[in-house]
């Protein structure tokens, strides 16, 4: 039975949380590697784009529920997406319009458009901030947990529980459909195809006749939905505060790079990898020892390889030495 | 009057003019050469034709229209295709989607032309859910070919299509150029390769400093002496 307990631990501790984390990473992740595909720069307002479009998901859910609207056992954050969606694009292509445009039609190099993407990040945060303030808010409402630990204890009579926050099926039923959308809009649509043309060789593709402006506006759209719906779900399973979408930017870019970047299904997996390097490393394993080992040789400390306040490092480190080793990432993607 | 043809072209990329005052003319069925040592502007003639740098002076017309004042993308809509020697085709994308992206802007069905261009090129086919990038030099060439050809051009211009390929391949690659040429297409090419190249050529032009320096037939040229000796090596 100790097996079983050591196993249902980490599957409590550790494969649930980051999966779902994972997914929200993918999310963004996936953006940021199209973006540096087709519009050649690293965006570095990924997650303060995330952040706004979190907040727009924040203002809608309230005006609902002040109506009195509610999807009750979901969130009703669900319904307000859409509409978050719709401002977040806006916003982004009047950015590109004010902001982008002009560099893209001078023709500056990639650094220089990174740098403006810099005070774009800023721009945003100081409108976030503006908004809705600095402050760490809640907006989940509805039924909190399809499986409670006490419940899994009397369904199976061990003595660890599994935890399963609706949440986390929310955020994995998501990702997994607008991953499985964005997907087939790349590989079997004809936009799709000629979006995936002009990232693999752009002169070509203006040769054949396909428009730069579509491209990169569509380009734009999906960046705005994905941030939307990445940075809604994982306010939804944690909490919103605009410092830590900020700082959600390194695992976000880690995953993009580990992934290839450039590469969008080796962003979204790159999302995974993140996450569960993440909580592996930062994982206390001295309980699932406890299960494991005889009493005799039971481990006294927390068995913890690195301090959750440290587990930005894990990002950093994987991001440096794929950087290193292997700068195309795993799936082959562009090098930096 | 020929099908295609730019006159007196002169110009550059901003500095110094590349080329001088050179004509090229090509005829539809017709495959037209353009030889020269390094630096003569034999690419530059060519990118020139397609738009890609701005003409001084000269006059590039197709069945009698003047486009010179037109876009790489509008003169391409005229029914120009254009091969470059390097980056030519879309290495992420399988043989199939390269073929649809060289039809992008064709918006009645594309099946016709594919199976036309797979008549042509029959590995193409047999390989048309590869990735192209995985493909080896010769095929991708193949692939460059049939993703120019799939605008029903009446003009494919290529600029050294058999650039880093082994001979045998070479051979084959010139075979499918020829296939190419008995649908009716104008074809204008550079080449490094110029006894190959005149072999199968129906004229050529050989280009000193950017200027027109012999003209003739395949057979004129390589039977000239001193095109032989200056430039066929003896």
């Amino acid at each position: 039975m100790d097996i079983i307990n050591a196993i249902v631990l980490l599957l409590n501790y550790i494969f649930v949380p980051a999966l779902s984390y994972g997914s929200q990473l993918a999310l963004g992740a996936i953006f940021v590697s199209l973006i540096y595909g087709i519009l050649r720069f690293a965006y570095f307002t990924a997650g303060d784009l995330m952040s706004f479009g979190t907040m727009f998901t924040i203002l809608f859910t309230w005006y609902f529920q002040s109506l009195g609207i509610s999807l009750g056992i979901f969130p009703t954050a669900l319904l307000a997406i859409p509409f978050a969606i719709i401002i977040t694009t806006l916003y982004v292509l009047l950015k590109d319009k004010l902001v982008f445009s002009y560099y893209r039609t001078k023709k500056s190099p990639p650094v220089q458009l990174a740098m403006v993407s810099i005070g774009t990040m800023f721009v945003t945060q100081a409108i976030v901030r503006i908004i809705i303030g600095p402050f760490d808010r809640r907006f989940f409402d509805g039924e909190k947990f399809i499986l409670k630990a006490n419940e899994f204890k009397e369904m199976t009579g061990l003595n660890e529980g599994l935890t399963i926050k609706s949440t986390q099926v929310i955020t994995l039923l998501v990702t997994i459909i607008v991953v499985s959308i964005l997907f087939w809009f790349l590989n079997k649509t004809k936009t799709g195809k000629s979006m995936r043309a002009y990232s693999d060789n752009e002169d070509l593709a203006l040769l054949s006749g396909i428009d730069p402006k579509k491209v990169v506006m569509i380009t734009w759209v999906i960046a705005a939905i994905l941030a939307t719906i990445g940075g809604a779900l994982y306010g939804l399973d944690k909490s919103f505060k605009p410092f830590t979408y900020f700082n959600n930017m390194l695992p976000i870019f880690a995953a993009a790079i580990v992934g290839g970047i450039g590469n969008p299904f080796g962003a979204f997996l790159g999302g995974y990898v993140i996450a569960f390097s993440e909580i592996l490393v930062t994982y206390a394993y001295r309980k699932f020892f406890i299960y494991l080992l005889p009493e005799s040789i039971e481990p006294d400390g927390l068995l913890q390889l690195l301090s959750t306040d440290y587990k930005f490092a894990v990002s950093f480190s994987i991001l440096v030495v794929v950087l290193l080793f292997r700068p195309s990432g795993i799936f082959k993607g562009k090098v930096l | 009057m020929p099908f295609f043809s730019g006159d007196n072209m002169t110009g550059g990329y901003g500095g110094a003019d590349i080329i001088n005052s050179c004509t090229i003319n090509v005829n539809r069925g017709e495959i037209v050469t353009i030889l020269g040592p390094n630096g003569a502007g034999k690419s530059t003639a060519m990118k020139a034709m397609l738009g890609l740098l701005n003409l001084k002076s000269g006059k590039i017309s197709i069945d009698g229209k003047d486009i010179s004042k037109l876009t790489p993308q509008d003169r391409v809509k005229e029914g120009i295709s254009f091969v470059p020697q390097s980056r030519n085709v879309f290495t992420g994308l399988s043989v199939l989607e390269n073929l649809e992206m060289g039809a992008f802007l064709r918006e009645e069905r594309i099946e016709e032309i594919i199976e036309e261009i797979f008549a042509l090129f029959p590995i193409l086919k047999e390989k048309k859910a590869q990735i192209v990038g995985e493909l080896s030099g010769g095929q991708r060439q193949q692939v460059a070919l049939g993703r120019a050809l799939m605008t029903k051009p009446s003009v494919l211009m290529l600029d050294e299509p058999t650039a880093g390929v082994s001979p045998i391949v070479m051979d084959e690659l010139f075979d499918h150029i020829l296939k190419v040429k008995k649908t009716n297409v104008a074809i204008i090419m550079v080449e490094q390769n110029a006894k190959q190249a005149l072999s199968i050529a129906d004229r050529g032009y050989v280009l000193v400093t950017g200027e027109n320096k012999f003209s003739g037939t395949g057979k004129e040229l390589l039977n000239d002496p001193e095109v032989r000796r200056s430039f066929l090596g003896g």
